[in-house]
């Protein structure tokens, strides 16, 4: 997997840049080749470090060239035209766009996973930390429906800060829709694996994401109800310290499995052999969408 | 009391001072005084009523006195029988549930409960549910299907409660398990946002064919504290968020995110619960029988037409 050098890594200003990482997690410091070559997984403690939805895909799929991507001129409105002291939502969402190449917070298509075709919604962390607005709620909501009307098992890989303050209720709405359309999916028989990546919180992990058939986390993610600023200003006390990892969730009994990156298309190929439909037949969506027109 | 509720209050003292000491004596010009200061406050009440700002009536939402969900059952239902308990771990006080009888019909009627004194108040959580609340609320909803009955929800919380212990308990998939939940029930379902509607925690019972708010009642994303602490790092901005969040009963009609707002008497539900409720009764008996009155497979479209549509995106080129 060819994995680009991204911004999200911390750095010593005294440090070439290009060659040392430091693990967020731990602190240990990693020759960067040797890093990336390990998919960006540490070598001392076994935190998964963040991807971007590129990244995933190529992770993912078998020849991410064969990726179809839906709605990618989805972006965010601005309903409430709302500002923050650091600046306006709409000032927020062309940085964002500008930063990630992307115009929502989740890149959605359909590709093939070890030969069968799925459909594949990945969350951009860059794009306001993967926050879900109405456009992100759109096209999550949009790919439960289209693996519906093609009969495609669905895949999901969450990194999200929750809701989207900016869009107000709007923001909130977008828990209900998209578990709606993820509990229509499973009333259809078709299976939704969610892959928890770092972080999944909130209104992320309280919708969509919990209601997965098979729950994977990777190792080290931060998987959580309540973030820490919130538990702050809702219970004025200082949030527990503890750290709810992957593995701490996993003990908890919420998730099903802990799998390491190298193994997770294998994984998820397997259960979904295990649950999809054997018929499983995919038309083109391309086509599909020209037909509907 | 609430800061702009007092100089109303000082007034209503005066005059209930003044009925006293006029008593039996029907002199025309106390008389004339009662009647000019009655009008007084009636004026004065509209005129600041009819200005709210959005974090007046965030402390509306959230009056000590303001009638809550055993209020509202009390009044609007017949032979409540609460049902307690998850069938899991524990009952949660927190969220009140049971069997009762509406306009001559069997519900199920499940809300977030508050608690008026402190003692009450830690009980309940401050109206804060656990998962176990929650998952009592879910197994009354596969009740109502199975026997179908029509469920009303009432919501009243600052949101779901986050501590460590309703992490460890799974409260996010509590949360989501109940909004699939109601998405796809096949029996009626009205939610009446009462008091305060607090993020996730309000919507985990804030799924259904109708959701209607009370005039002075709040829905938002998060608490303005929650949300404070996210946007300015710190909730003493709370205000200034309740005025960015877009989360009163107008502006969410206007949204198109309720189906109704329904009026409080003057000066706010707290001040005459029976007419807060007579209010309600009559929206509520309304929709409910337009809605027993359809095919459920309909029903259960139009509730996921209805969710579906919530949200504002535009199109621009793929980048």
């Amino acid at each position: 997997m060819a994995v680009r050098r991204r911004g999200g890594m911390q750095s010593d200003p005294d440090i070439p840049v290009d060659l040392w990482v430091t693990c967020r997690k731990c602190g240990g410091m990693h020759y960067r080749p040797e890093y990336e070559a390990a998919l960006r997984v540490c070598p001392t403690c076994n935190y998964h470090d963040r991807l971007d939805a590129a990244e995933r895909i190529a992770l993912l799929l078998d020849e991410p060239g064969r990726f179809q991507e839906i709605d990618a001129d989805i972006t965010a409105a601005d309903p409430l035209e709302f500002s923050r002291p650091s600046g306006s939502y709409v000032d927020r969402v062309a940085k964002a766009r500008a930063l990630t190449s992307r115009n929502e917070a989740i890149v959605c298509g359909i590709g093939p996973l070890q030969g069968r075709p799925v459909a594949l919604g990945v969350m951009e962390f860059g794009f306001i930390a993967g926050s879900m607005g109405s456009a992100t709620g759109e096209k999550i909501t949009r790919l439960f429906e289209h693996a519906l009307r093609h009969r495609l098992p669905v895949v999901t890989v969450t990194a999200s800060g929750g809701a989207r303050q900016d869009e107000g209720l709007f923001a909130l709405m977008q828990m209900a829709r998209t578990t709606a359309a993820a509990a229509r999916l499973g009333e259809a028989g078709l299976p939704h694996i969610c892959v928890m990546a770092d972080p999944t919180l909130a209104g992320v992990t309280a919708s969509f994401a919990a209601v997965a058939d098979i729950i994977i986390g990777e190792p080290g993610a931060t998987i959580r109800f309540a973030g820490s600023r919130v538990v702050q200003g809702t219970l004025r006390r200082r949030a527990p310290v503890e750290d709810h990892t992957t593995e701490w969730v996993l003990r908890q009994g919420m998730i099903d499995l802990v799998v390491p990156r190298r193994e997770l298309r294998e994984t998820l190929a397997r259960v979904i052999g295990h649950l999809a439909p054997a018929h499983v037949t995919a038309p083109a969506p391309m086509a599909a969408r020209a037909a509907r027109v | 009391m609430l800061e702009f509720e007092r100089d109303l209050d000082e007034l209503r003292d005066h005059i209930a001072e003044l009925e006293r000491d006029a008593g039996a004596d029907s002199n025309s010009h106390v008389v004339r005084e009662l009647a000019v200061l009655q009008l007084e406050l009636e004026a004065r009440t509209a005129d600041i009523f009819a200005h709210l700002t959005p974090w007046q009536r965030v402390q509306l939402a959230r009056h000590p006195q303001r009638p809550h969900t055993q209020d509202y059952i009390d009044r609007l239902c017949s032979d409540f029988t609460e049902l307690h308990g998850d069938r899991r771990f524990a009952d949660d006080p927190s969220v009140v549930a049971g069997l009762a009888t509406f306009e001559g019909r069997s519900v199920m009627v499940v809300g977030h409960q508050k608690g008026r004194s402190t003692a009450e108040n830690v009980e309940r959580n401050f109206g804060m549910a656990h998962p176990e609340g929650f998952r009592k609320a879910l197994r009354l909803f596969d009740m109502a299907e199975r026997f179908g009955r029509p469920v009303l929800t009432f919501l009243d919380t600052p949101g779901a409660s986050p501590t460590l212990d309703d992490e460890k308990r799974g409260q996010s998939w509590a949360i989501a398990e109940n909004m699939a939940r109601l998405a796809r029930l096949r029996v009626p379902v009205i939610v009446t946002v009462i008091g305060e509607g607090g993020s996730g925690g309000a919507l985990a019972l804030g799924v259904g064919d109708r959701v209607l708010m009370l005039e002075h009642a709040i829905y938002s994303v998060a608490s303005p504290e929650a949300a404070a602490a996210i946007i300015w790092r710190s909730s003493d901005h709370a205000e200034e968020a309740a005025a960015a969040l877009g989360l009163t009963a107008p502006d969410l009609l206007r949204a198109g995110l309720i189906d109704r707002v329904v009026p409080e008497p003057e000066g706010g539900a707290h001040r005459d619960f029976d007419t807060a409720a007579a209010n309600l009764r009559a929206e509520l008996a309304r929709m409910l029988q337009e809605l027993c009155a359809q095919n459920v497979d309909d029903l259960v479209s139009a509730r996921y037409a209805k969710f579906r549509a919530m949200g504002e995106h535009q199109n621009v080129p793929a980048v």
